[in-house]
């Protein structure tokens, strides 16, 4: 007893703030889940194998994650306020967590997932298949991500975070220079959560090749699938080597070899796989938004998107110089010349499909009758955003200029600008444009429209002294700065910025309560003024299990605005009502989850027992799944035209 | 008499989807393993204070275990071809001979392993030998994989014989077991013929 008082008076002022949060957090939910009876509730959707509900818990899942890096980033923000600040306890060693993990949550944790949570609700409604083609290992993604995402998140109040940056450089990154845990929660966290990625992108190409509807060739695909089918390719290649990568770092951290050691073997290697991931991944997590952009301003602008042709080979283009441009991230190591010549042009490269892009989103809205809602809202803001930050991208691929602006906050205001420039607006765009179809009824737009403006300005705020920053030579990852320098006021400015962020993504939470406490339920497939073009507008919002009652019939790029055309409600579908058959629910994706994150904490603490108990819990729910005969249910006809005719006419 | 039977055991659409997912993980695999050939290409000098690859291996031994490995291959595709048969004991039989190869190949790795070992070259002797275990280590858990997976689908063929479930099981883990055997062709020849040099 008198151990365990002692252990806690040892602890920081913050983790035992966070470990107390956490308790409150454990016996609210519980006495609240109780108190409403809502474990059967919470088990349907834990078991679920609809791609929806996996979508939405997706969703979910990574805005939790997204409110704790959101957190950090504010707490960042404030012990850099003013010049030789002291906020609370970040300084050296727990400001490095902070941005370590503030990165590696941010990316891995959040960006990734968020759109892949969204496309998993949308890309099987727009080519009009009844679900991915393998729902069972879609649960089995989302699990894995969980899990491994609990584990990066766990390791801030059990034995301290990852502290190497969120590239997590060797030799830093090595036991000799960081011993203790904290380190090695990074590649077991990820190895998890990156497994069930690579999984979620295979279903996602099997899916969009295999299950489109008839007539929906692939150059009638909209744009958001298009562009999740790119990804997904990306996704397999990218995310492979960064499982290599992972399993160099754990067996440095954990079985002693000397790879990456800069004495006997050679640091650099972990940086080319790194940046062979990394670059990709920056592709990985801005394609999907901007297939959500290209169908968002064809909607709202109510006309065909502009060089539909030109934007997926535009996409094709930007995934395929994706992988051969990483060493831009390491002109400064010092290889020759010639190599760093080589990858500048290649970077610069990538500008030319990407301004194919912008300017067909341009022309698309050029004699458009535009609608200012709330995810026109944000594809506008991200045009703008993501230009200023393609053209500082341009800057640091020129190798000279970069030498200057390495690893200073130049660099920050770059990777911001276009990482929430892209996906952070463009998850916001998606989750508004298609709130509707997921859970029924319209988000405030009032609300939304607050919630734009607030994030927006904040975000220029935040983010664009620190160009100016960067210029006048402050580093990043650096907890303070020496006053009379200048820098002061700017980062002042920023801090600012970050709360008035905040406040917009406060607004956002309170626009999804509003909605779902008060909001009205939408009586329409197609909610947004008759605007809808393709396949998702066609169903009642929120679908029906099956998605569709009958095989749409596809004619064209934009099936239900050509029917719009022609005076008619709907398109047509072909076929009978026949009995639906569904895959039933399994909890095994669940409890496989659970194995490895048990087997990752024996890996982490080196308790061998446990990570062998993890890992034969892991193979036996895959063999116990090797043996399971495929059975699901049937939802009877009469059900499904009962549903198809009584709902959204 | 072939081609209907062969149509009818494939043709379900979750089984082709089944296939086609499984060149995709196929593909990540090929990145993995380049990978691992990358690292160990790039350390390949870093030998430190122990042994480089001239002084450790021994080829007349690693062309039995190759040998042994490839007549696996050999015999997995004579199972896939009683399986398209439709003849049930036949292709037990030559899985078994395949899982039975691949068990005698992880044996001869082990034996390897445990000599080097002896002999002073451990895991972290030098980055070099780091590199060597880590492919190599990878291509063996492979393998054991696959011979654990394969002896599962030949219980299900035991129980429930050739079916529109078991035939694509059994045929995407043969898939598996030629990738993982033409990983131990560039294994050969990257590390062991070249490492001689």
């Amino acid at each position: 007893m008198d151990s365990i008082l002692q252990y806690f008076r040892t602890l920081p002022s913050d983790i035992i703030l966070a470990d107390i949060s956490l308790v409150i957090i454990t016996i609210a939910s519980t006495f609240l889940l109780t108190k409403y009876k809502k474990w059967n509730w919470l088990w349907s959707w834990i078991t679920s194998t609809d791609h929806k509900k996996i979508g939405i818990m997706y969703l979910f899942v990574s805005f939790l994650f997204f409110l704790r890096a959101g957190l950090e980033a504010l707490l960042i923000r404030m012990q850099l306020a003013f010049p030789e600040n002291e906020f609370w306890v970040f300084q050296g060693e727990r400001f490095n967590q902070l941005t370590s993990t503030h990165g590696t949550v941010m990316i891995f944790l959040v960006a990734t997932p968020l759109l892949i949570g969204l496309m998993n609700v949308i890309v099987p409604l727009q080519i009009g298949a009844r679900d991915v083609a393998f729902p069972f290992m879609n649960s089995l993604s989302l699990w894995l991500f969980i899990s491994g995402g609990i584990l990066i998140n766990v390791s801030f109040i059990a034995g301290g975070s990852p502290n190497a940056g969120w590239t997590t450089y060797a030799p830093l990154s090595l036991k000799e220079f960081t011993p203790g845990p904290s380190n090695t929660y990074y590649p077991i966290g990820l190895q998890v959560a990156g497994l069930g990625t690579i999984m979620g992108a295979i279903n996602f190409i099997v899916t969009i090749i295999k299950m489109r509807a008839p007539g929906m060739k692939f150059m009638r695909m909209p744009l958001s699938t298009w562009s999740m089918l790119i990804t997904s390719v990306l996704i397999v290649y990218a995310f492979s080597a960064l499982a290599v990568a992972l399993l160099l770092l754990t067996f440095e951290r954990l079985f002693g070899t000397v790879i990456l050691s800069s004495s006997a073997g050679n640091p650099l290697i972990w940086q080319h796989l790194f940046w062979i991931f990394g670059h990709p991944e920056v592709y990985i997590i801005a394609l999907p938004a901007f297939g959500i952009f290209s169908d968002v301003i064809s909607t709202f602008s109510k006309k065909k998107l502009f060089g539909y042709t030109s934007m997926v080979f535009a996409i094709i283009l930007i995934g395929f110089l994706g992988f051969m441009v990483w060493v831009h991230h390491m002109f400064t190591v010092g290889l020759n010349a010639n190599i760093n010549v080589f990858f500048a042009l290649t970077t610069m490269l990538i500008a030319i499909p990407t301004g194919i892009k912008i300017f067909n989103w341009l022309f698309t809205m050029r004699g458009g009758s535009i609608r200012f809602d709330t995810p026109m809202l944000y594809a506008l803001g991200f045009i703008v955003t993501f230009v200023m930050g393609g053209v500082t991208g341009v800057m640091l691929g020129s190798v000279p200029a970069d030498y200057q602006y390495h690893d200073s906050y130049f660099v920050v205001a770059h990777l911001h600008y276009v990482i929430i420039g892209a996906t952070i607006f463009g998850v916001l765009s998606g989750v508004y444009y298609w709130w509707p179809k997921m859970f029924g009824k319209m988000l405030n737009e009032k609300l939304g429209k607050w919630n734009f403006w607030t994030f927006v300005i904040g975000f220029h705020f935040t983010f664009f002294p620190m160009h100016i920053m960067g210029l006048m030579g402050m580093p990043r990852r650096v907890f303070t700065y020496p006053e009379g320098e200048g820098l002061g006021w700017l980062n002042f400015v920023s801090t600012c910025g970050a709360f008035l962020m905040g406040i917009g993504v406060f607004i956002f939470m309170l626009n999804i309560y509003i909605t779902t406490r008060y909001g009205k339920s939408v009586q329409l497939n197609d909610p947004w003024m008759k605007r809808g073009r393709t396949l998702e507008w066609t169903i009642p919002s929120p679908p029906p299990p099956y998605n569709f009652a009958r095989t749409p019939i596809v004619t064209s790029g934009e099936p239900l605005w050509n029917a719009y055309e022609n005076r008619k409600e709907n398109i047509e579908f072909e076929g009978e009502y026949e009995d639906i058959h569904m895959p039933s629910s399994s909890s095994l994706p669940f409890f496989m989850g659970m194995a490895f994150l048990i087997a990752s904490f024996g890996f982490v603490f080196q308790i061998w027992w446990l990570a062998t108990l993890g890992m034969l819990g892991v193979f036996m729910t895959m063999a116990i799944r090797s043996f399971q005969n495929k059975n699901g249910y049937s939802i009877p006809k009469k059900n499904v035209i009962y549903h198809d005719k009584g709902v959204g006419y | 008499m072939q081609a209907p039977a062969e149509e009818k055991l494939f043709s379900d659409k979750q089984a082709q989807m089944n296939i086609l997912a499984f060149w995709f993980l196929i593909g990540a695999e090929v990145v993995v393993f380049g990978c691992l050939f990358g690292i160990y290409v790039s350390v390949q000098e870093l030998t430190a204070n122990g042994p480089g690859p001239k002084e450790l291996f021994n080829l007349s031994e690693i062309i039995i275990s190759t040998i042994v490995l490839l007549s696996s291959s050999f015999t997995c595709a004579l199972g896939v071809y009683t399986l398209k048969l439709g003849k049930k004991r036949m292709t037990f039989i030559w899985f078994l001979l395949t899982i039975s190869l691949g068990i005698g190949f992880v044996f001869l790795e082990v034996i390897e392993f445990v000599a080097y070992v002896g002999e002073g070259a451990t895991i972290s002797t030098s980055a070099f030998l780091g590199a060597f275990y880590m492919l190599l280590g990878t291509h063996g858990a492979h393998v054991i994989f696959g011979v654990v997976w394969i002896s599962m689908l030949l219980i299900q063929l035991v129980l429930f014989g050739i079916t529109k479930d078991t035939a694509p099981k059994l045929f995407i883990a043969s898939l598996y077991w030629h990738f993982i055997d033409v990983i131990w062709v560039f294994i050969f020849t990257v590390v062991y013929l070249l490492g001689k040099v």
